[in-house]
């Protein structure tokens, strides 16, 4: 007699789950294409690295061992069950056999475990046992992975902090000059234009360039977002104009009108929200250029100031060609680079697809 | 046409004037000179830093400066280097053809490879071909410019097949033209595929989503149904229709180009105006680093100019009315 009810109500719990934002996301998870799932995997991944810095690296990012410059990446061996006591893997410890053309060699009379889950780190070895480096060391003898790791803050963060500048600033004034029309919209769009005509890299070199020397990374870093967004919220802006333009003259933003909604009413209730979709996805694909702009700044020391680590100032070694043939693994940081790029393309790019049909090709 | 150039040109002027002047005010209103740079120097005396500081003008408020030095624009001089001591078009003359040399010719490296790998990958729409490439484009879009001169300075290292850094061999001077040709190309091969991957990929999709747009408009169709062969429907109604976006992507595209210039000059030590750039700034020898945003300025300017006008010359639909309402 009870049946009927029971499963009715189970049926709209399970309507109710299906609805819900966790569902929405496993049946986008599920549509989603392979690469796209991976990108997202990769810069989960890389948030994890930027939120929880500390815990993956295996090492402070400014401990110098002075005796290790330039070391090779060394190679992971597991352990044989009866020394699973000291950890599952090991490596060899590596010996420095020629200080001048910084040769190494590999000691294999000794092991150096490599314990994971260990003094608060997620792999690590013991204190007093020689350096285990991943991916090697650089010219200071700073273990390169642990300084990836903590670059990931600045090169992960570096394009939602500016994506979120642009995008409001962008936003604000595209919708305004959108709703406005007349004089003040062409004037705001002129000024957009002469922004996006700015040489912009030149432009960025110029004022990157006065960022004052003491300044701490946090400063630096939001200068260096500062001044990015200022040079690309014009070109956003223009986008969002031309969509605010053509919902202005839609039905119900002229019924509001007529019904004596005030400006502000119309641009925050009618206007903003019908753009800010597309505005998001649009704002999306422009993180890979902030990432990009960041590293290229840090390259050539303009950026993010040493001992702080980003993606683009540990490459600044590579400047000289000598050190790229001698010591290639300095190069790695600008797989993360390319990596965190690509995959924010893949997302964005299958974003615009999902969500902007006008766009898709 | 002329009201359209005259326009233009006219609206060059305050254009040119905002993005130097905010140059010039960031310059200047940071604690620091060129003169300060130097007090650092305990072998120059205090003397000589105030007499220089008020020989270059340093002392003076900074309104005064940048109406002197748009005054000197104004007469053609570009003011004097205060690092070189020389005049700032010397030194800006020869960068500015290489930086233009170096564009231009990964812009054509661009459009020679781009164009017809997007034409074959659109013809052969889902292939494996147009996966794999669709793929490596992706991946080429990703790869930033600096790494992959990393990667070309390492392979021209390791294969010896070419020169690294620099425009020129140290004997250019002695050679005769076309010695001096081969080895300027000899130079610039491996920058400007650095510089031209990039938009190899970028390009590639365009051409590909464009032809596929193309291919099923209905003049394409008529064109088939009149019996035209297959050929001539590709090359004379469909490849020349997706040309168009590509004439305006061509000025736009010069921005990216210019500035990738400048930091793939500085990786890979090419004397070109972004590194000269780079360095003035560093020196704050604000004449030079104005000279050089002029310069870049100028020729982003001209060249989305010139793509324009090229446009209204390569598309019918197109003419200087409607580009003017723009």
């Amino acid at each position: 007699m009870n049946a009927p009810a029971a499963t009715f109500r189970a049926e709209n719990r399970a309507v109710a789950e299906r609805r819900g934002w966790t569902a929405a996301v496993g049946r986008e998870w599920r549509a989603a294409a392979l690469t796209v799932k991976l990108s997202a995997i990769l810069l989960l991944a890389f948030y994890v690295f930027a939120a929880a810095s500390p815990l993956v690296a295996p090492y402070d990012p400014a401990q110098q061992w002075r005796t290790m410059p330039d070391c090779p990446p060394m190679r992971l061996h597991p352990a044989p069950p009866s020394e699973w006591s000291h950890g599952f893997l090991y490596a060899y410890p590596m010996r420095l056999d020629n200080p001048i053309a910084r040769h190494y060699a590999e000691d294999r009379s000794r092991r150096t475990f490599v314990r994971l889950f260990y003094r608060g780190h997620l792999f690590t070895t013991a204190p007093d046992a020689p350096p285990f480096f991943l991916m090697g060391s650089e010219n200071l003898g700073r273990d390169l992975f642990s300084r990836i790791v903590y670059g990931a803050r600045v090169s992960m963060c570096i394009g939602l902090v500016g994506v979120a500048i642009s995008f409001s600033l962008g936003i604000m004034v595209g919708a305004f000059s959108g709703l406005m029309g007349g004089f003040a919209d062409s004037a705001i769009m002129r000024l957009c234009e002469i922004e996006m005509s700015l040489p912009s890299f030149y432009f960025l070199l110029a004022l990157a360039a006065v960022i004052p020397s003491g300044l701490s990374t946090t400063a630096t870093f939001f200068l260096i977002v500062a001044i990015m967004a200022f040079i690309s919220w014009a070109g956003f802006a223009r986008v969002i104009r031309g969509m605010a333009a053509s919902v202005r003259s839609a039905p119900y933003v002229e019924a509001a009108r007529a019904l004596g909604g005030s400006r502000r009413r119309l641009l925050f209730r009618h206007i903003i929200p019908a753009v800010i979709g597309f505005a998001a996805v649009n704002a999306s694909l422009s993180i890979p250029g902030y990432i990009l702009g960041e590293s290229a700044l840090s390259l050539l020391g303009l950026g993010i100031q040493e001992p702080a680590a980003s993606w683009g100032n540990l490459l600044s070694q590579a400047m000289d060609p000598q050190t790229i043939a001698y010591f290639p693994w300095i190069l790695i940081p600008g797989l993360f680079i390319s990596a965190a790029v690509m995959a924010f393309n893949f997302l964005g790019d299958h974003l615009r697809d999902r969500f902007d049909p006008s766009n898709a090709a | 046409m002329l009201r359209f150039l005259a326009r233009r040109i006219l609206i060059m002027i305050p254009l040119t004037i905002g993005i130097t002047f905010i140059s010039f005010a960031a310059m200047s209103l940071i604690p620091g000179n060129f003169v300060a740079n130097l007090a650092l120097d305990p072998r120059i005396s205090p003397q000589v830093l105030k007499q220089m500081e008020a020989e270059f003008g340093l002392d003076q408020p900074l309104m005064l400066r940048y109406a002197r030095w748009l005054w000197g624009i104004a007469h053609l001089r570009l003011g004097v280097s205060l690092a070189y001591r020389v005049d700032v078009i010397h030194l800006i003359g020869p960068r500015v053809l290489n930086t233009v040399l170096l564009a231009l010719s990964s812009m054509a490296l661009t459009w020679l490879l781009a164009i017809p790998i997007g034409v074959i990958v659109a013809v052969r729409q889902n292939s494996i071909l147009d996966r794999t490439l669709s793929f490596l484009s992706f991946l080429g879009m990703s790869v930033p410019a600096f790494f992959l001169a990393f990667l070309a300075i390492d392979f021209a290292l390791w294969s010896g097949w070419f020169p690294v850094g620099q425009t020129m061999s140290p004997d250019y001077a002695a050679l005769d033209l076309w010695s001096r040709i081969a080895d300027r190309a000899d130079h610039l091969i491996l920058p400007a595929l650095v510089l031209g991957l990039a938009g190899v990929a970028s390009l590639m999709r365009l051409m590909r989503s464009q032809i596929l747009e193309i291919k099923n408009a209905d003049y394409v169709r008529t064109a088939r149904a009149k019996g035209l062969p297959e050929s001539i429907v590709l090359y004379k109604h469909v490849l020349r229709n997706a040309l168009n976006p590509f004439v305006t992507m061509a000025g736009y595209g010069l921005a990216d180009l210019l500035g990738g210039a400048a930091l793939v000059e500085s990786v890979m030590n090419l004397q070109g105006l972004g590194l000269l750039l780079l360095n003035a700034v560093m020196k704050r020898d604000v004449p030079l680093v104005m000279g050089s945003v002029l310069m870049g300025t100028v020729l982003l300017l001209v060249g989305n100019l010139l793509a324009d006008m090229a446009l209204a010359a390569v598309d019918p639909r197109v003419n200087f009315t409607t580009l003017e309402a723009q």
